[in-house]
């Protein structure tokens, strides 16, 4: 925030409130949540043109432009395609609280789906990480999970795995 | 079939971390009357405007509206146009679709933003998926680095390679009596400088700037009669692709720009773009882009992009100068960056680029990017097309 004495006449008005929101999630969504909550398992969704399986599900396969319909169980399993080590802070727009650093934010290609599934891995040392590791999902304990993505709680690096 | 369009007319304002004596809309006013004055015409010359900036990042929804006293569309026909770090080049093309069309004959593009009034990480936060992507997401820095991270993986390129890129344009923005930052960096520099995400450090990426930019597009024949040497717009390409950051498959590079760039290169009729195009304006928020995208757009082979910057091919003097006005990294009012691109590439055509000036140019290259990997290609000559 700046004050009056920063700019000698030139003022500004601060404004830090977040403001509420209420997204819906839809069936595809809420179904991939349910099975977490229930089985503590990934759900996924093939299109029939291209034969592409999402992780998470979701209605459409947007460069084919169809339905789908065909849910796909998928293991626990993964592998890093890249990741990075959050170390500048900044404000989360989601709470107005800055976002503890470091993290390790990660895209993981889940076994069996084509596309890539974002979340955070519990490694932050550089040294220790790379392209090409198996990692695997860790759950809230199920009293705990609230429906929503950080019900996955972290993925956790599987060693001796390394490709 | 469309008509032939040219730019006539460029201005930006003298970009810097903070503006307290502006509010947006004034700062978008001292682009504008720049532009105008570049091609001597008034507002009233003017039949349309395409103005865009990140409308989130002032909080701000109708931007169009609010900013009519700037931009002087007071009851003229004015489109918002807003799509992410491609806005500017975005806002351009719709320019030039406006005069294509045959249904205005003078239509100003504005890109602008006060990256000062909120913090830009948060900002771009918003940008993603809140239920799947946000809670992770931080910003534009770290998933530009899940891209380092996957290219370095690949071709074994290293922190110094993209070091090289920050060097040049920073050097480069010393000509630029317009750019944010104007002091000269080292390699040693770039390496020394805090790790904000792995692997990008502060020196790889681009600063945060308050700034606007205005382009003059004008039809074929009256363009003529505005300027001496106009930019004629060759080719333009719009390739966004899609919203969920896991949709990207980082092995492919940057396939929003490569099928952009082809379609635009058939267009523009470009066999070798490293040999037949004169200068580029490249949107690089970072360094490694200048490693990746490069290969992207043609001018080397896959895994070449760090001998290509080593070899001096795309400093000033050399086979395709990249960023004679410091580019990206050098300044970055975001919602004006793209448009930037265009702006410099033209100066360049119309040789008005003063001391950032590459001799002789026939063809210019500028390229914008956002988003999710979105790209947008737009190609400018000196010949008549």
């Amino acid at each position: 925030m700046t004050t009056e004495q920063d700019y000698g006449q030139l003022l500004t008005l601060t404004f830090s409130t977040p403001m509420p929101y209420e997204w819906s999630i839809g069936k595809y969504g809420s179904l991939f949540f349910k099975e977490i909550r229930e089985h503590q398992r990934f759900v996924g969704i093939r299109c029939p043109q291209c034969g592409k399986v999402y992780v998470p599900p979701r209605r459409l396969c947007a460069p084919c432009f169809e339905e789908l319909y065909d849910l796909v169980t998928l293991p626990n399993l993964g592998t890093i395609m890249a990741f990075s080590v959050v170390n500048y802070p900044f404000p989360d727009p989601a709470t107005g609280e800055q976002r503890p650093i470091p993290y390790t934010y990660g895209y993981i290609k889940i076994e069996g789906a084509d596309n890539i599934f974002s979340h955070v891995i519990d490694e932050t040392n550089v040294d220790k990480i790379a392209v090409g590791m198996k990692v695997a999902a860790v759950f809230k304990d199920r009293q705990e999970m609230q429906g929503n993505i950080q019900d996955i709680r972290h993925f956790k690096i599987v060693r001796g795995t390394h490709v | 079939m469309s008509r032939r369009v040219a730019i006539v007319g460029t201005g930006q304002t003298d970009h810097r971390s903070h503006r307290p004596d502006v509010n947006g809309r004034e700062m978008i006013y001292e682009a504008v009357k720049r532009a105008l004055a570049d091609c001597e015409s008034s507002i009233q010359d003017i039949d349309a405007v395409v103005i865009g900036n990140m409308d989130h990042f002032e909080s701000i929804n109708y931007v169009d509206t609010w900013s009519v006293e700037g931009s002087g569309a007071v009851m003229k026909p004015i489109m918002k146009v807003t799509t992410g770090g491609t806005t500017g080049t975005s806002v351009a093309i719709a320019a030039y679709y406006h005069v294509a069309s045959g249904l205005f004959d003078r239509v100003l593009a504005i890109g602008w933003e006060k990256n000062s009034e909120s913090d830009t990480t948060a900002a771009i936060i918003t940008c993603s998926d809140p239920i799947w992507d946000r809670f992770s997401y931080s910003g534009a820095i770290p998933s530009l680095a899940t891209e380092a991270s996957a290219y370095m993986k690949q071709y074994g390129a290293t922190q110094e390679d993209a070091a090289r890129v920050a060097v040049r344009d920073r050097t480069h923005a010393l000509n630029n009596p317009h750019a944010h930052l104007r002091k000269p960096i080292t390699v040693e520099d770039v390496m020394a400088s805090p790790m904000l995400a792995y692997p990008i450090k502060l020196l790889d990426v681009c600063p945060r700037t308050d700034g606007a930019a205005a382009v003059v597009f004008a039809a074929d024949g009256i363009a003529q009669q505005i300027a001496p040497k106009p930019a004629w717009i060759k080719a333009c390409a719009v390739r966004h692709t899609y919203t969920w950051f896991g949709d990207v498959d980082y092995t492919a590079g940057l396939v929003s720009l490569q099928e952009a760039s082809r379609e635009a290169y058939q267009q523009a009729g470009i066999g070798n773009p490293a040999d037949d195009i004169d200068v580029a304006e490249l949107y690089l928020p970072y360094s490694y882009a200048g490693l990746k995208w490069i290969e992207d757009l043609g001018f080397c082979r896959r895994g070449e992009g760090p001998t290509f910057i080593k070899e001096g091919h795309t400093d000033m003097g050399g086979k395709i100068p990249v960023n004679p006005s410091g580019g990206v990294i050098s300044t970055n009012c975001i919602g004006a960056t793209a448009l930037l691109r265009v702006a410099e590439a033209a100066l360049q055509v119309m040789g008005r680029a003063g001391q950032r000036q590459v001799p002789d140019v026939e063809v210019a290259l500028a390229t914008g990017f956002g988003g999710c990997f979105w790209s947008d290609v737009v190609i400018l000559g000196a010949a008549r097309p």
